[in-house]
């Protein structure tokens, strides 16, 4: 059976700062779908569903807040779903999305994610309770910092490495008016002299705190050939989760990560990621999961991410370039981060990323994780329609 | 209006639940879900490495804790890794994203689970934090005078009074005597008034509870199931938060959902509704145009068994359940979410012609 091809036509996401304290939780999601509608140059009419996500609920203190959200997205009347997958959340409500349109339940669809951190502390809202976790074991950071560890080990890589991410991410932002860090006086050697907050993790190589929201709205071929500037084509999407902890488990290279990309290229015809898709934005919290996800994701062998990113291969006039929007590095409101990735992709291949544009991208990634790197989820957009 | 029917035949081919209980403090969240994961694959032979597409429903205020569906994957066995997704809702949500999914073709068979755990915390507090955060949560007005305010627009209406409000209630719980899994069964007297209009009769227990289904498509149902429930429409609708500018007697949002899953082109036999409260039993009949020809809860409902998170899926299990056991052929199924009727998700489902 065929499914509907899907295209991203609209594309908003809000300034993100670290506190947006002059508009609620209702304002910050409006002004992102709003910029999206504007793009796609769509009435809240022309919507019929809404799909909506964000990291976990105790971040605002808000249960269940889409139905709060309601009126100020313009659902009355209309289905809207929640979807909740930890960090992956803005890429799997993404994809959620696209089903409805792939499926022909809906033609056209806004999804739409979402964190206002600062209505909280993120650090221990992450922070799960006795006994539900071992002691000591603060905020995201301290979960993952033991897999870059291990990494390094064993991969051989240099400790310079996260820090050249740092760098390049911190100065990507510069180009991208929506990231949320703009360091203009930002140096190598001010990345390298942070303070160590989770060994081997440095102040400068993790992810801010930020207020924001992403919107995008998908439709179908009918929808598309409307559609006033070029749309991104959907060309492969994928969901892929496994276990928080188990003894074979992969804490560096995940399966559920492996298998996510394999099927999204599967779908997509792509042979040779390194070859076939022209740019990446992937969800890197701590400046080494970039080398990490580089050959989780199947753009380096095992052990060899590391010298793709020291040599130049990921910035933004490189080979094969990297979070060119900055990145979660520089912007992290989270359940809306892997969102921001999947659109910045559209961005790409759509031609309309400003200043952080890849010349002839056709072909990008958008990826998101969450959990112990548990929750998978990747999209690759087009800048041609899939049977094209 | 013509519908657009589904692409695909798909089905839910098994069902399973826990018994509904008040408190299971021994028993985590995966301890309380594993045996009905167990269960509903028992009946259709399946192992999670079968299953082409998993989704489930929860919600971490219930837990207290941020994430707490991550843990029951571990009670999945998501190896090899599988493909997955949860929504912050009632399963019955969850079940229309796995229904989504199958119809793009990209998987034949969805397993989809719900639980949840009212006791850990006041679940009438806890379901104050859905409200508004800036202008009604404060307050903490409560589910159960949220439900009450609703009543009362019904009587001063005309729609209802509270001895209908009780035949609501004593039908409910004398039909969940047939309900092993039932929190409340038999006789329960309705009791003094916990918020006016409404007496403890006329409100559901608070449980703990959980609940899977599994659906597949075309061929694949009839090899699982002896008599599948094919899902000849499924939609959900919202209203606004603001109860101000909701006419709290009626629910368009249900007529609408009802409308769009087909269920108003032939009469159905059965329903299942999720109406927590008896007087909600009254807006949803009135929006779903059910007479009394339709045997409406026979599974005794939410006012017999309310596991917040699972209620709505139990209701499409039910329906599914009698049109397995030969005793419906074609049934709706309904599930809500938000204070007094906010949103609703209806279903539609119909057994082979026999």
């Amino acid at each position: 059976m065929s499914k509907e091809p899907v295209a991203v036509v609209g594309v908003g996401q809000t300034k993100h700062v670290a506190a947006r304290r002059d508009v609620s939780i209702a304002g910050l999601v409006r002004e992102a779908a709003q910029r999206a509608l504007r793009d796609a140059e769509l009435s809240w009419a022309d919507i019929d569903a809404v799909v909506i996500g964000k990291a976990p609920d105790f971040f605002e203190g808000v249960m269940m807040p889409e139905l709060y959200l309601a009126d100020a997205l313009g659902a009355v009347g209309k289905p809207m779903l929640r979807v909740h997958t930890a960090g992956s959340v803005g890429g799997s409500t993404a994809l959620v999305a696209a089903n409805l349109v792939a499926a022909r339940v809906h033609g056209t669809v806004l999804t739409l994610a979402f964190e206002k951190q600062s209505e909280s502390n993120a650090m221990w809202g992450l922070s799960l309770p006795i006994p539900f976790q071992q002691p000591l074991l603060a905020g995201a950071g301290g979960f993952f910092a033991p897999h870059v560890r291990a990494y390094m080990r064993r991969s051989g890589a240099p400790d310079t490495v996260g820090s050249l991410v740092a760098y390049k991410d911190r100065r990507n932002a510069l180009k991208n008016p929506y990231a949320h860090l703009h360091e203009h006086d930002i140096t190598l050697e001010k990345v390298q002299a942070s303070p160590m907050l989770w060994d081997p993790i440095r102040y400068s190589e993790t992810c801010p705190s930020s207020d924001g929201a992403c919107a995008m709205i998908l439709t179908d071929r009918a929808g598309a050939a409307r559609a006033p500037r070029p749309p991104a084509w959907m060309l492969g999407g994928a969901m892929r989760s496994e276990p928080t902890m188990f003894a074979g488990k992969d804490c560096v290279s995940p399966q559920a990560g492996k298998d996510c990309a394999a099927d999204v290229y599967r779908q997509a015809g792509i042979a040779d990621p390194r070859r076939d898709i022209d740019a990446v934005e992937m969800y890197v919290p701590f400046s080494w999961y970039e080398p990490m996800w580089l050959e989780n994701l199947g753009f380096a062998a095992e052990g060899e991410g590391w010298k793709l990113t020291e040599s130049r291969v990921t910035e933004l006039d490189g080979d094969l370039p990297v979070n060119m929007s900055g990145g979660v590095l520089s912007t992290n409101p989270i359940g809306a981060s892997g969102m921001i990735r999947f659109a910045e992709a559209a961005l790409q291949v759509r031609g309309q990323a400003g200043d952080h544009q890849v010349d002839r991208a056709r072909k990008v990634l958008g990826h998101a994780y969450g959990g112990g790197s548990q929750f998978f989820s990747m999209w690759l957009v087009g800048s041609e329609p899939p049977d094209a | 209006m013509t519908r657009h029917l589904p692409v695909r035949d798909i089905a839910v081919v098994a069902f399973a639940q826990t018994d509904h209980r008040r408190t299971s403090e021994e028993l985590s969240e995966v301890e309380m879900l594993m045996p009905v994961l167990h269960e509903v694959l028992a009946q259709t032979g399946l192992k999670t490495a079968d299953i082409g597409f998993t989704c489930s429903g929860s919600s971490d205020y219930l837990a207290g804790r941020a994430f707490s569906f991550t843990l029951a994957l571990d009670g999945v066995g998501a190896w090899p890794p599988i493909s997955e997704s949860h929504v912050e809702m009632d399963g019955a949500w969850a079940l229309y994203e796995a229904w989504t999914k199958l119809l793009t073709g990209d998987a034949d068979t969805a397993l989809v689970y719900s639980y949840g755990k009212s006791s850990p915390g006041p679940l009438r507090d806890v379901l104050t934090r859905q409200l508004d955060p800036y202008y009604v949560a404060p307050l903490w007005p409560d589910s159960v005078a949220l439900a009450a305010l609703q009543a009362q627009a019904l009587i001063d209406a005309g729609a209802t009074d509270e001895p209908a409000l009780a035949a609501v209630a004593a039908r409910s719980r004398t039909d969940a005597t047939a309900n092993s899994h039932a929190q409340l069964r038999g006789s329960v007297p309705q009791g003094e008034y916990v918020v006016r209009p409404l007496r403890t009769g006329d409100c559901p227990p608070i449980g703990d509870g959980a609940a899977a289904v599994i659906l597949a498509a075309g061929e694949r149902a009839r090899e699982l199931c002896a008599r599948p429930a094919w899902i000849r429409g499924v939609d959900h609708r919202i209203e606004a938060h603001g109860l101000g500018v909701r006419d709290l007697t009626d629910s368009p949002s249900t007529r609408l959902a009802a409308e769009k899953a087909g269920a108003f082109e032939r009469p159905v036999d059965t329903a299942e509704l999720h109406a927590p409260f008896t007087s909600q039993e009254v807006v949803l009949r009135k929006a779903l145009k059910l007479d009394d020809s339709v045997r409406v809860n026979p599974s005794g409902g939410a006012l017999a068994a309310n596991p917040v998170m699972a209620a709505g899926l139990i209701r499409i299990g039910e329906a599914a359940a009698r049109i397995h056991r030969g005793e419906s052929d074609r049934a709706l199924a309904h599930a809500t979410s938000g204070p007094c009727l906010q949103q609703n998700l209806v279903a539609v489902l119909e057994g082979d012609p026999r």
